[in-house]
């Protein structure tokens, strides 16, 4: 593997301050044992979260965004996955933590909203009921408080007769409805972390624009760190402060949002960012994708995971590309990339791609 | 009707009813949703009609409804000029070879138990049509042309990733080179840089092989990029239709406009630096009881009281752009910031509902000078076709 491996802690790349984060991941890889041989689903990662702030953690399917967050979040089971490395929260350590201690920690500390509202909710109960179990699983508080304190929030985030829906079944309910709710149940007991996995792509744009502010006003009330899983680059332009792009199990590039937006250096960023059709530019005759399929996890290329569909790796003298998997470098103070490629040419692609874009047909 | 046109496609007033029934050991017919209600449409030969609108406006069955896959309560749809609607199953067999459907999940679209090689072959044994040089040679070339590697003939859809079976089904969908496809959300399910591989792929064979698309999707962005013209649909109703630059640069509806003003831009700065944001809080009305007059007055921040009473009619208010609202307004008078509070089926005699509206001149009093540049972004950001290029009334300056 990388540096990052032999010197776990010099070799962590920290966004913003690196005073003392709050969450920090380090070196962390996550194994499946599958009949195909051994998945690693991700590979190393390394990143930190300051106190209140949003990270957003991109990437198509198969390249470990989830399976990060699952693990940060204690939901991989140990009994069918290999788990390595340190997560951080707030000066404890949860990978090596017992199962029980980790348990409390979850709903209270670290709370994680879902793609599906009916994966957190379950239909035979009302869903005043299953808030109401979330606040006493943790807090010793009596059942009448708990319910006010339900109602509360049911109304915080929006629920219209909160007083009656209290007492409605999940199914009841739309499914932007569900989502507040589930929302709603995750912020409860005030977490410290909340770990939001594309949360509004079930959604229409109208509901998920609803649904984005309330994250962002809870946020600014309570203060709360938010970990942001999307494959959608217009959500995290919207509320992320930093950005890591995974491919293959690896973070491939780590900065802070505007950056990254201004000038991506690792090419397949590049290529996210042309290939989705954008309203707020020039109409192009084609989309530019970028060529070929995401990789199979278990037969990942030997050199940089993105060779195969990369259009700048023979400008890499040698075969470094093929062979070599890149490390992830600071080119600029916090900005990392994995890539090959020397950064003022990676810094003139950008440009480059950008002008096209910029100047675009029709 | 009086279309005697050459549309592939010309629909007129399709209503697609769904009855209620009630509970009990006799259940009876005691509603009904109305899915799709009253809606018109045409397509050309290799034109793009975009059908937009959230979950529960109807565009799926309004699809599907044409394609007679859901039988239509009412209405008219004329495929290549001929009525189908009164059509038995086996005399629509002819039909669908001009018009053919690619679907939404390519997991489920794709008998997991046939080989590529034998859904693609489908269409032609099932039309008993032999294309020149035989059934097999026609299934490689169309596995080429779709970007499949015909060595993949014998393989299972499961060894597949999701884009190449959206390939396997766009290679069903044009075996016997339709005139009509009606794509349903084609690209949602995909990764984004499969997406657009897809995209350029229908806009390329469109323009090869002249197929008019009825193209529904949720994703504004995408239907931009191929659409010719789009219609907005709500709750069953096409709220506005119009050709692309129109209804991208020049909306007339408060419904289309809040979609807009809904959709994520990737770039940071100009997020910031949005003119106008419409919110909508809540959610669509039951579409077994909508509300009276305009379906959308639960939810607009420009409803009034005539609204709750009088149906607005689809109505042309510029060439080719259809509106279908009692207050249209443009995007130079959109306020900062709108904020709506949806009625629900709770306060049934209010007739609109709570909008807290921001004007421009109270943002800019707010943030002076803030204002002001981002009316510049939001036009760069409208930019688009030749609407942009005149100006237009975008950059007239407001007081």
């Amino acid at each position: 593997m990388t540096a990052t491996s032999e010197e776990p802690l010099s070799g962590m790349p920290i966004v913003g301050s690196a005073d003392r984060p709050f969450l920090s991941v380090n070196d962390l890889h996550v194994t499946f044992p599958t009949e195909d041989g051994l998945v690693q689903a991700v590979d190393g990662v390394s990143l930190s979260v300051e106190r209140g702030k949003t990270l957003a953690i991109v990437g198509e399917s198969g390249s470990g965004k989830s399976v990060t967050a699952q693990a940060i979040m204690g939901l991989v089971n140990r009994k069918s996955a290999t788990v390595t490395g340190e997560i951080w929260l707030d000066g404890q350590e949860l990978i090596n933590l017992p199962q029980r201690e980790v348990q409390e920690l979850m709903g209270m500390e670290i709370a994680m909203i879902f793609q599906d509202p009916m994966s957190s909710l379950h239909p035979f109960y009302r869903i005043g009921d299953q808030i109401v179990e979330a606040i006493r699983a943790h807090r010793s508080i009596g059942k009448a408080a708990a319910r006010r304190e339900t109602l509360e929030m049911l109304q915080h985030v929006g629920i219209p007769a909160a007083e009656r829906r209290i007492d409605a079944y999940p199914h009841q309910l739309s499914g932007g409805m569900r989502q507040r709710v589930m929302i709603a149940m995750a912020l409860i007991n005030s977490p410290q972390l909340l770990i939001a996995d594309e949360p509004t792509t079930a959604l229409d744009v109208t509901v998920q624009a609803q649904i984005l502010e309330l994250i962002a006003r809870l946020q600014g009330e309570f203060g709360t760190t938010v970990i942001l899983i999307t494959h959608d680059l217009g959500i995290v332009a919207d509320v992320a402060d930093d950005v890591a792009v995974m491919y293959g199990g690896r973070i491939v590039e780590l900065a802070s949002t505007t950056t990254l937006y201004d000038l991506p250096e690792m090419p397949y960023t590049l290529g996210l960012l042309s290939s989705v059709p954008r309203m707020d530019q020039k109409l192009p005759e084609r989309l530019d994708p970028i060529r070929g399929n995401p990789p199979s996890p278990i037969r990942l290329p030997k050199g940089c995971v993105f060779q195969p569909r990369c259009d700048y790796w023979q400008r890499v003298p040698g075969e470094a590309c093929l062979t070599v998997r890149p490390d992830l470098l600071e080119s600029d103070p916090d900005h990392w990339v994995r890539c090959h490629l020397k950064v003022e040419e990676r810094k003139q692609i950008a440009r480059d791609v950008k002008q096209i874009l910029a100047g675009g047909g029709e | 009707m009086t279309n005697q046109t050459s549309d592939v496609l010309d629909v007129t007033d399709l209503r697609t009813y769904f009855p209620v029934r009630s509970r009990g050991l006799i259940p009876r017919t005691i509603g009904a949703v109305k899915a799709v209600d009253g809606v018109s449409l045409s397509l050309d030969a290799g034109e793009t009609l975009g059908l937009v609108g959230e979950s529960g406006s109807g565009k799926t069955t309004a699809a599907r409804s044409i394609l007679m896959l859901v039988r239509p309560t009412g209405g008219s749809v004329k495929i290549d000029g001929e009525e189908i609607t009164d059509l038995s199953a086996r005399k629509l067999m002819p039909i669908r070879r001009k018009a053919q459907m690619i679907f939404q999940d390519p997991y489920n679209a794709l008998n997991p138990r046939h080989t590529v090689g034998a859904i693609i072959t489908a269409p032609f044994k099932v039309q008993k049509v032999v294309p020149p040089g035989g059934v097999k040679k026609g299934v490689l070339e169309l596995m080429e042309r779709v970007g499949l590697n015909p060595e993949h003939y014998n393989r299972y859809p499961n060894e597949f990733s999701g884009g190449q079976r959206q390939r396997i089904g766009i290679a069903r969908a044009i075996a016997l080179r339709p005139k009509l496809i009606v794509c349903d959300e084609p690209v949602s399910a995909l990764d984004v840089s499969i997406q657009a591989q897809i995209l350029n792929l229908l806009r390329d064979l469109q323009k090869e092989f002249g197929i008019a698309y009825l193209f529904v999707a949720h994703d504004l962005a995408v239907v931009r990029q191929i659409s010719h013209r789009v219609a907005v649909m709500y709750l069953g109703k096409i709220m506005e239709t119009a050709p692309r630059e129109l209804i991208y640069s020049r909306p007339l509806h408060p419904y289309t406009h809040s979609l807009l003003s809904a959709v994520p831009v990737p770039d940071p700065k100009r997020q910031a630096h949005r003119k106008s944001r419409i919110v909508l809080h809540g959610d669509l009305p039951s579409p077994i009881d909508p509300p009276s007059g305009c379906v959308f007055r639960t939810r607009c921040f420009q409803a009034q009281e005539r609204c709750a009473v009088e149906v607005p009619p689809l109505v042309e208010l510029a060439p080719g752009h259809h509106v279908a609202c009692h207050f249209p307004i443009a995007v130079e008078d959109l306020p900062a910031r709108a904020e709506v509070q949806a009625l629900t089926a709770d306060d049934p005699q209010e007739a609109t509902p709570d909008v807290q509206i921001v004007s421009r001149e109270e943002a800019a009093d707010g943030a002076a000078g803030a204002a002001g540049k981002g009316r510049g972004a939001q036009e760069e950001a409208l930019d688009e076709g030749g609407a942009a290029e005149e100006g237009v009334s975008l950059n007239k300056p407001r007081a």
